[in-house]
C-alpha cells in the first residue's frame, strides 16, 4: 500500500511562483528562470510514492531540491502546486489544526545538524514531541527513557546535548523522532554531519531498528554509498526533477541518463551488485541422462574445461573436468559419477561480488550460484566478476 | 532656503502636545498616580529595610550570581555610600531605576516578540525605536512636564522612553537568532505558534534578552541626573545641586554613588545570562560534587 503519494509537486521561490510553473511546463529551464525572472525552482514536477515499511532514499547533490522536497511532505515548506497524500489523506489541503495533528502523530523528522534544544536535557529533548502533545509528565518520561534505551543512550538522560559527541547527539535526534510513535520518519541528511565510521555505525543501527519497527522512512542524502546501502528504492534528483527511481541494483545496472551514470561511476560496485545479476545461465549436465560422451561434447561445444553436474531436479552434485572425462573415455568407462569433484564453492543469489572474489582464490573452478534448496541457478566465472565490477556486459568467455 | 517658507514642524508638535494635554488630562493623571504609587511604595520598601541587612542581602546576591570579586566590590561600595550619607538618595534613585526598568520590560518584551514575529511590525517599530533612542533626552522633558507636572513621574516617563529601545531590539534579535532548524523541529512535531514561542524561541533568546536588560538598566541610570532637572528625587539631585551651586565635592560624591550603583547592577546583570564559573552557584555545586566524590 502506498503510504505517501506525491503527485506533480512544484515548489518555486519568488513573488509569482504560479506563473513560473507555466513556464516550467512549457519547458523552460531552472537556470533560465533564475536568470530571467529571479525565481528559484526548488522542486520541479515531482511524483513518486512510498510504500509502507519501505526506506525510500532521495539522493542528489546540494541544490538539487531534495531538502525542499522532504519539507514539502510535512509542509514545513508549502508546495506551490501539486498534491501530497499521506495514508490517502490529502495533506496539501488540510487545515492547520489537522496538519498539526498529522505532524504530532504521523510524521516525525530527524535533522542534519541534530537541532537539539540546547537548554534542555537529553531526556527533555527526547520527550519534546510528547510534551507538545500535552502527554502527562510521567508517561512521557517513561517513553523517553525507553527510546533512549533503544538508541543505546541509557544513562545519559540528564546530560545536556552539548556534552555529547555528534553521533550521540544524532541518536538523541533519532530517539526524539521515535518517541512519538509516528509511522513515517523523514530523515534530512541525518547522518551527513557525522564522521565516516560513526556514520556507518548509525546506518547499520538504522537498518536493524528498521527490521524491528517497520517504519516508512524517507531518507535524504547526497552520499550514493549511503543511498545504496540503506535504500529499498532510490530516487535521484537533479535540478528539482527526479531523473530516476529504482532499486539500488536497477540504478547501478541501467542508469537512466548520463547524469546518473556519472553519479554511479565511483561506486564500489562489489558491495552492491549481487550474484544473481552477474551470473550466467547454468550450462550443466544432468547425471541421470548424460554419459561420458555427451559431457565431453557439451564442454567442447561451449569451449569450457569443466561443467557442473546436477541431478534431474537440478540439485547441484559437483563438477567434472574435461581431463577427467578424457581419462574415462581412454579407459572406456562410462562411470561419470566417479569423477565428480564435490570440492566446489557455492553462493546464494544475493551474495555480493566482494564476497565472491575470495572464493576464486580457494578453488580453480567457477562458482555455482544456488538457491536455498541447493538447486543450481547460474554460474560465475572470473571474467563474469570482472565484468560485473566494471558494469559492462561480459565480452570474453573463459574460465 | 529652497522653499520660501519654513515647514512648521515645531508648531505642529506644539499643537499636538497642547491638544493632548487638554484632551487626555484624565488619562495622564491616572498614569501619573499609578507611577507615583509604584515608585513611592518601592522607595518606602527599600528604605524600610535596615541598611545592614540590605547590604548583606545584596552582597550575597552578588556573590551568588557573579562571584567573590564583585561581592567584595558591592559590600565596600554600599558601605561607602552609607558613609557619605547618601543612602536615602541612592534608594530613591534605585526605586526610580527599578520602576522604569520593570515597565520597560513589561512593554518591551511583548513589543520585541511582536517585531520578531511580524516583519511588518518590525518595519513600523524600528524607526520609532531609533527616534526614542537618539532624540536628545532633554526634548522629552518638556512634554513630560506638560503632561505630568514636575517631580519624579515625568522623570520616570522620560527614563522609560529613553531606556526601553535596547530591550525591545535585543528581544527581537534574540528570537530571530534562534537557529532555523530548531524552529523547524518544533513545527515538525506539531507545535502551535505559542508552544513554539514559549518552549523554544523565548528560552533560546534569553541570553540576548538579558544583554538588552543590562543595557536598559544602564541607560536608565544615565537618565538620573537629567530627570533631576525636572524635580525627580535621588542622587541626580545631589549632582545637580553640586553643579548649580558650584559645590565640586558634593557633585563628585553624588556622581561616585551613581557609578557604584551602575557598576554593581552592570556586573551582576551581565552574569545573569551565563553561568559564571566564579559565581557562588558554581562554588556550591563544586562543594557538593566534592562531597559526593568523597562518599
Amino acid at each position: 500500500m502506498a503510504k505517501i503519494q506525491v503527485k506533480n509537486v512544484y515548489k518555486v521561490f519568488g513573488s509569482a511562483p504560479m506563473q513560473m510553473i507555466s513556464f516550467l511546463e512549457k519547458g523552460e529551464k531552472k537556470t533560465d528562470l533564475l536568470k530571467k525572472y529571479k525565481h528559484s525552482v526548488g522542486v520541479n514536477n515531482v511524483s513518486f510514492s512510498v510504500n509502507e515499511g519501505e526506506i525510500f532514499v532521495v539522493m542528489g547533490l546540494s541544490g538539487s531540491g531534495k531538502s525542499t522536497l522532504i519539507r514539502c511532505l510535512n509542509r514545513l515548506i508549502e508546495p506551490t502546486s501539486g498534491e501530497i497524500y499521506i495514508d490517502n489523506e490529502k495533506i496539501t489541503q488540510v487545515s492547520s489544526a489537522k496538519l498539526r495533528e498529522i505532524r504530532r502523530k504521523k510524521i516525525a523528522m530527524v535533522f542534519q545538524n541534530f537541532a537539539l534544544l540546547p537548554h534542555r536535557t537529553v531526556l527533555e529533548n527526547v520527550a519534546f514531541g510528547l510534551e507538545i502533545q500535552k502527554v502527562d509528565v510521567e508517561e512521557r518520561k517513561k517513553k523517553a527513557i525507553e527510546m533512549l534505551e533503544v538508541v543505546g543512550l541509557k544513562g545519559y538522560e540528564n546530560a545536556k546535548p552539548k556534552e555529547l559527541s555528534g553521533g550521540m547527539q544524532q541518536r538523541v535526534g533519532l530517539a526524539r523522532a521515535l518517541a512519538t510513535d509516528a509511522d513515517i520518519l523523514l530523515m534530512d541528511e541525518a547522518f551527513s554531519a557525522l564522521d565516516p565510521l560513526i556514520r556507518k555505525e548509525m546506518q547499520n543501527e538504522l537498518l536493524s531498528l528498521q527490521t524491528k519497527m517497520q517504519k516508512t522512512i524517507v531518507f535524504i542524502t547526497h552520499d550514493l554509498d549511503e543511498a545504496l546501502k540503506i535504500g529499498d528504492r532510490i530516487a535521484i534528483m537533479k535540478d528539482g526533477n527526479i531523473v530516476q527511481i529504482g532499486e539500488p541494483e536497477e540504478i547501478l545496472n541501467s542508469p537512466a541518463d548520463a547524469y546518473v551514470r556519472e553519479f554511479i561511476q565511483d561506486v564500489n560496485r562489489t558491495k552492491i551488485v549481487s550474484a544473481s545479476s552477474i551470473m550466467r545461465s547454468s550450462e550443466s549436465i544432468i547425471l541421470e541422462k548424460a554419459g561420458v560422451r555427451t559431457a565431453a561434447k557439451k564442454m567442447k561445444d561451449l569451449e569450457i574445461s569443466s561443467i557442473f553436474v546436477t541431478d534431474k531436479h537440478k540439485t547441484l552434485l559437483g563438477i567434472i573436468t574435461i581431463d577427467k572425462v578424457s581419462e574415462l573415455m581412454k579407459e572406456n568407462r562410462d562411470d561419470l559419477k566417479s569423477v565428480i569433484d564435490t570440492d566446489i564453492r557455492t553462493v546464494g543469489v544475493d551474495t555480493s561480488i566482494d564476497e565472491i572474489i575470495p572464493l576464486f582464490l580457494q578453488s580453480g573452478y567457477p562458482v555455482a550460484v544456488v538457491d536455498d534448496e541447493n538447486k543450481l541457478k547460474g554460474i560465475i566465472f572470473k571474467s563474469t566478476v570482472l565484468a560485473g565490477i566494471a558494469g559492462k556486459e561480459e565480452v570474453s568467455i573463459d574460465s | 532656503m529652497i522653499l520660501n517658507m519654513k515647514i512648521p514642524v515645531g508648531d505642529f508638535m506644539e499643537r499636538v502636545i497642547n491638544w493632548m494635554t487638554t484632551n487626555f488630562s484624565d488619562g495622564f493623571d491616572a498614569i501619573k498616580n499609578g507611577l507615583e504609587a509604584i515608585i513611592d511604595s518601592m522607595n518606602w520598601f527599600l528604605l524600610a529595610i535596615p541598611i545592614v541587612i540590605f547590604i548583606i542581602v545584596v552582597t550575597f546576591l552578588a556573590w551568588w550570581i557573579a562571584g567573590n570579586g564583585i561581592a567584595c566590590f558591592t559590600a565596600l561600595g554600599l558601605l561607602l555610600i552609607q558613609n557619605l550619607d547618601l543612602w536615602k538618595q541612592t534608594m530613591q534613585t534605585l526605586s526610580l531605576v527599578t520602576t522604569a526598568t520593570l515597565i520597560a520590560i513589561l512593554l518591551g518584551l511583548p513589543l520585541g516578540i511582536l517585531m520578531a514575529k511580524s516583519n511588518k511590525a518590525n518595519k513600523i517599530i524600528r524607526p520609532i525605536l531609533d527616534f526614542m533612542q537618539t532624540m536628545p533626552a532633554f526634548v522629552y522633558l518638556i512634554p513630560a512636564v506638560y503632561f505630568f507636572d514636575l517631580g519624579t513621574v515625568p522623570g520616570a516617563v522620560a527614563t522609560i522612553i529613553f531606556a526601553m529601545p535596547p530591550i525591545v531590539r535585543l528581544t527581537n534579535l534574540g528570537i530571530r537568532q534562534v537557529p532555523k532548524d530548531v524552529v523547524e523541529v518544533a513545527k515538525s512535531f506539531g507545535s502551535t505558534s505559542s508552544q513554539l514561542l514559549f518552549k523554544v524561541q523565548v528560552p533560546l533568546a534569553i541570553p540576548t534578552v538579558l544583554a538588552g536588560l543590562n543595557q536598559t538598566i544602564m541607560l536608565s541610570l544615565s537618565m538620573v541626573v537629567i530627570s533631576a532637572m525636572i524635580g525627580a528625587d535621588g542622587l541626580g539631585n545631589i549632582v545637580l545641586q553640586g553643579i548649580t551651586q558650584m559645590k565640586m565635592g558634593q557633585g563628585f560624591e553624588g556622581g561616585l554613588a551613581v557609578v557604584i550603583i551602575a557598576m554593581v547592577l552592570d556586573r551582576v546583570t551581565q552574569c545573569l545570562g551565563k553561568a559564571s564559573p566564579k559565581s557562588g552557584k558554581a562554588f556550591i555545586t563544586k562543594i557538593k560534587n566534592k562531597n559526593k566524590n568523597r562518599m
